[in-house]
């Protein structure tokens, strides 16, 4: 339960952080870290939470974007990133860059939370 | 015990619990490092992946930001669906405009007044073609390491050696003299800029996104920079005084004279053959010292220009009177070749006020219509291919510090320009670059050989002349009739461009215009002396003087980069001209009747090949077949059937190219290669020409052989050469001509980005046909008009209204262009606002 509420508020708050102009790019990092800190768990769950959460957001929405697009960017992107053309891959990739970055940040959120909780 | 031995046990138990209490902070320390350390390695290695990927590499976007759905190249994909309604409000607006859209995303801008269209203008060509219009002038302003780093910087020199930045300079001064064109130039920014306004880093053009880095904000210089852009491409690279200059120490200027005559023999003129001329104007004077100090002057140059402009930069342009036509009205036809890109140098627009109406094509970064027409009159224009550019000999007092020069007798201070050439990744790089009357010292001990030092070289170019083009296009805008064609296309004076011209009053016309230097006999077709004022050009041709014909008995004109006028013009006027498609178009015209719109939108997509036509008969009959193998027989029988078309599937076309390149080869390749850099070889008709006088003509004999060759066996040599060539393409399946030349239009960055070209297009034709397509090069832009009531226009070119490579908009034309099928222009009326072909409204208004 604690994994799939952490997995859906990284998700909707790396969204959310996406919207906002001021944020930089990463700044989905800090609120998965935020969600690791709130939503404790052990660093490898952790990490999973946050990997699966951005990896779900951004190939979910490069997904929908190359839909509506009928894939006439993600073709092209494909060729100039070393993917063979492979839209399928590209879309991977998108999710799995986020979902890295995601899950690190989960995974200090986590020891955080740990290191914490000696005091 | 004793009591020492009782102080060293109580001193031991101390030690013991000082050591105990050490070891216990010590132990609670490393529990808490222990505790805290997994957070602080994992935050360093989430913080290093974040800066890796927020950093560029190589050529490798930061992946980071360029991956995120909802920062990167994802939001550069463009919804099919996607809606271009819009309610915008600018405070630089005077009144209200609205903007529909139709189904090909062309924009037809109804403004109240003359400031908003322009504004819009450029709100809209930022809005779709921002990238190339940054990119262009970045480049053409001498930038382009900002962007491309250390391996642009020699390009970067030479663009400001050549003074495009002071050409541009002074075509501003110009500008700012006129408070009308002033205001239109500075609406035009203000769009531009307004658009950049609304940018976030989530909606920047995708190749910023690549390429990493910023839009620069607009400015007047930017879009004087854009049209000199324009003038190097067209009358920068039309004059080989370089390679002429060498060409001089080797040969005799008679032998000079036939390698690159003036007049060839198969020319068809723009001006009508027959034609009487004015006597001239101003007649320049050969100076006293010109054979020994010019003709006879045997230094060479070593200088060299890197970017020097595409040759084949030409164009078609022509117009047929009522009488040769169904409808009884003109019809008008033009085709401008340039190197193709995506995206397209031009965009498509439609341009009303209650005073004006225009459509046509636009250069994103210049306002107003360059090619199009409006309810009284169509124009279109092709290059002249004058030589406008010329060298000077500089005697500097010091060639380190170029600060002085001698002329006219004394030291004259040279006017120094330190140029600060900023490169990506790399530090600054400085030049000096010194102006001398004439104008810059293009070529010096610093640039670009700087082991043995050149010559210094000043460039006297008629594009660093003040001058304001864009006012020529405002009022062509709003012609009307000839005579406000004429008054507008007269202050036009670089790049100088063939102007054609039809009007629903059923005129037919033409103009050479441009500001051309009156030129004694072979003057500027070297390196001329610079030491005094006796070389420099003495004035100019006459404005009233530059070749025109006005509805000419034979009901047609026409012009193709060919020299505009016979032998009888008393003007000495060199320059890079094509001869074969005029002919080709004489060829056509002079036959037609009842032309339609459709006979010419045929003519533009010809194939015919005029150099192949004039060269079967030497090249068969002077051909060895018995010498031939069965494979070069089977080449020259393929020759041989071939029904001179260079169609997309013609193979005979691919073996006429290989066997005339070679014969080519055969002929000059020898004596050409004696001169280093060596010469551009002789125009194809030149040789061909010559091959028709004189079959044993000094050159046919390869220099580097005992024997003396004939015809014969440099026409049997190149047929075996060639085959040599053709076999290999035939077994890569590639005889036929498409597959051989691979048409190809590419992006902007090329071979940076070779997945945002189209490739492999089915499209024949060559830079000697009508339909002029080479690999990359060819009719940017076709247009077929009908000055009938309501005009009927045609149009097409090889992109897309979207300079964004994620939107169907990016390339939708192409197809139509390789099929040469043709838009139907919407000339839009006020009383369409609310017809079926408008998809989108954008409504701007004063906010």
């Amino acid at each position: 339960m604690k994994f799939l509420v952490a997995t859906i508020l990284t998700a909707i708050l790396a969204f959310i952080a996406g919207l906002l102009s001021f944020s930089p790019w990463w700044g989905f990092a800090v609120t998965s870290l935020l969600v690791a800190v709130l939503v404790h768990q052990k660093a490898g769950k952790a990490f999973l939470a946050g990997f699966l959460g951005l990896q779900l957001l951004w190939a979910g929405l490069a997904w929908w974007v190359d839909m509506k697009n009928n894939g006439v960017l993600s073709e092209k992107i494909a060729n100039v990133l070393p993917l063979g053309g492979n839209t399928i891959y590209l879309i991977m990739a998108t999710g799995f860059v986020g979902g890295l970055v995601a899950g690190l940040a989960a995974m200090s959120g986590s020891f955080l939370r740990s290191a914490k909780s000696i005091r | 015990m004793s009591l020492t031995s009782l102080n060293e046990v109580r001193k031991r138990k101390v030690n013991l619990y000082d050591s105990f209490r050490t070891s216990l902070i010590s132990f609670l320390i490393i529990l808490y490092i222990m505790r805290v350390a997994p957070f602080i390695i994992s935050t360093v290695v989430t913080s290093a992946l974040i800066f890796a990927l927020n950093k560029q590499w190589g050529s490798i976007p930061p992946m980071g930001k360029f991956l995120h759905p909802q920062y990167g190249f994802w939001q550069n994909a463009e919804p099919a669906a996607q809606s271009f309604d819009a309610d915008l409000s600018f405070a630089n607006l005077k009144g209200k405009a609205e903007v529909y859209f139709d189904d090909r995303l062309v924009p037809h801008v109804f403004a109240e007044n003359d400031e908003d269209l322009y504004f819009i203008q450029g709100y809209l060509h930022a809005k779709f073609r921002l990238f190339q219009m940054d990119l262009q002038t970045k480049a053409a302003e001498g930038r382009a390491s900002e962007i491309a780093g250390a391996k642009a910087i020699n390009y970067d020199k030479e663009q400001r050696r050549l003074g495009m930045k002071f050409a541009a300079e002074n075509a501003m001064k110009e500008i700012d003299k006129d408070p009308a064109s002033k205001l239109m130039f500075d609406a035009y920014t203000n769009g531009v800029n307004a658009y950049i306004g609304t940018l976030k880093e989530s909606n920047l053009p995708l190749e910023y996104k690549l390429l990493n880095f910023k839009p620069e904000k607009w400015t007047n210089l930017r879009t004087a920079l854009l049209l000199k852009m324009m003038a190097k491409m067209l009358s920068s690279g039309t004059e080989n005084d370089l390679a002429y200059t060498n060409a001089k120490s080797v040969f005799i200027p008679d032998e000079l004279k036939n390698l690159y005559p003036q007049v060839p023999d198969s020319l068809m003129p723009i001006v009508p053959k027959g034609t009487a001329f004015d006597k001239p104007g101003i007649v320049p004077v050969k100076p006293a010292l010109a054979d020994s100090l010019y003709f006879n002057n045997k230094e060479m140059v070593t200088a060299k220009e890197i970017s020097k402009p595409d040759i084949n930069n030409g164009s078609n342009n022509w117009v047929v009177a009522g009488s040769k036509t169904q409808s009884g009205v003109p019809i008008l036809s033009n085709d401008p070749h340039l190197e193709l890109s995506l995206p397209s140098i031009w965009y498509e627009m439609q341009l009303q006020t209650p005073s004006s109406n225009t459509y046509g094509v636009s250069l994103p970064g210049s306002p107003f219509i360059i090619i199009g027409f409006n309810d009284s009159i169509a124009w279109g224009v092709t290059n002249a291919q004058r030589d406008v550019k010329d060298y000077y000999d500089i005697k500097f007092k010091d060639d380190k510090t170029k600060a002085e020069y001698w002329f006219n007798g004394e030291w004259k201070k040279s006017d120094l320009r330190v140029e600060t050439i900023k490169v990506k990744d790399g530090k600054d790089v400085f030049d000096t670059v010194a102006y001398t009357v004439f104008g810059p010292v293009m070529f010096d001990k610093s640039f670009q050989d700087t082991t043995k030092g050149n010559r210094n070289l000043a460039v006297r170019w008629t594009a660093h002349d003040p001058s304001n083009e864009g006012m020529t296009f405002y009022k062509l805008n709003r012609s009307k009739n000839y005579d406000e064609y004429e008054t507008a296309i007269k202050t036009f004076e670089s790049p100088g461009q063939n102007f054609v011209f039809a009007s629903k009053s059923g005129d037919i016309a033409i103009w050479q215009q441009g500001k051309f230097p009156a030129r004694w006999d072979r003057q500027g077709l070297y390196v001329m002396p610079g030491e005094d004022s006796s070389f420099m050009w003495q004035g100019f041709i006459p404005q009233a003087e530059n070749p025109h014909s006005k509805n000419p008995a034979r009901g047609y004109l026409e012009s193709a980069n060919q020299r505009p006028v016979d032998s009888t013009y008393p003007y000495f006027i060199p320059g890079s001209y094509i001869t074969e498609r005029g002919v080709t178009i004489e060829h056509y015209l002079s036959g037609m009747n009842n032309i339609t719109p459709d006979d010419m939108m045929k003519l533009q997509n010809n194939y015919f090949n005029t150099l192949a036509e004039d060269a079967k008969s030497i090249l068969l009959g002077f051909v060895r077949e018995a010498d031939l193998n069965a494979v070069e027989r089977k080449y020259l029988d393929i020759f041989k059937n071939w029904d001179l078309m260079a169609s997309p599937d013609s193979k005979g076309q691919t073996v006429f190219q290989s066997w005339f390149k070679n014969l080519e080869a055969g002929i000059w390749k020898d004596d050409l290669t004696k001169v280093k850099p060596m010469l551009p070889w002789p125009n194809e008709e030149t040789t061909m020409e010559w091959l028709k006088r004189d079959t044993a003509f000094k050159f046919i004999d390869d220099i580097n052989t005992p024997e003396v060759e004939t015809l014969n066996d440099i026409v049997t040599v190149a047929l075996k050469n060639a085959s040599i060539r053709l076999s290999k393409a035939e077994a890569e399946g590639k005889l036929e001509w498409t597959k051989f030349k691979n048409p190809t239009v590419y992006h902007l960055l090329k071979d940076a980005l070779p997945a945002f070209a189209r490739k492999g297009l089915n499209i024949g034709g060559n830079n000697n046909i009508i339909n002029a397509v080479t690999h990359s090069h060819g009719p940017s832009w076709r247009m077929v008009v009908q000055m009938s009531t309501p005009t009927e226009a045609y149009g097409v070119y090889p992109g897309g209204q979207s300079g964004n490579p994620g939107s169907k908009f990016y390339d939708d034309y192409i197809d139509n262009w390789v099929a040469g099928k043709y838009n139907k222009l919407w000339f839009m009326r006020d009383g369409d606002r609310m017809d079926k072909n408008i998809k989108w409204t954008m409504k701007f208004k004063k906010g």
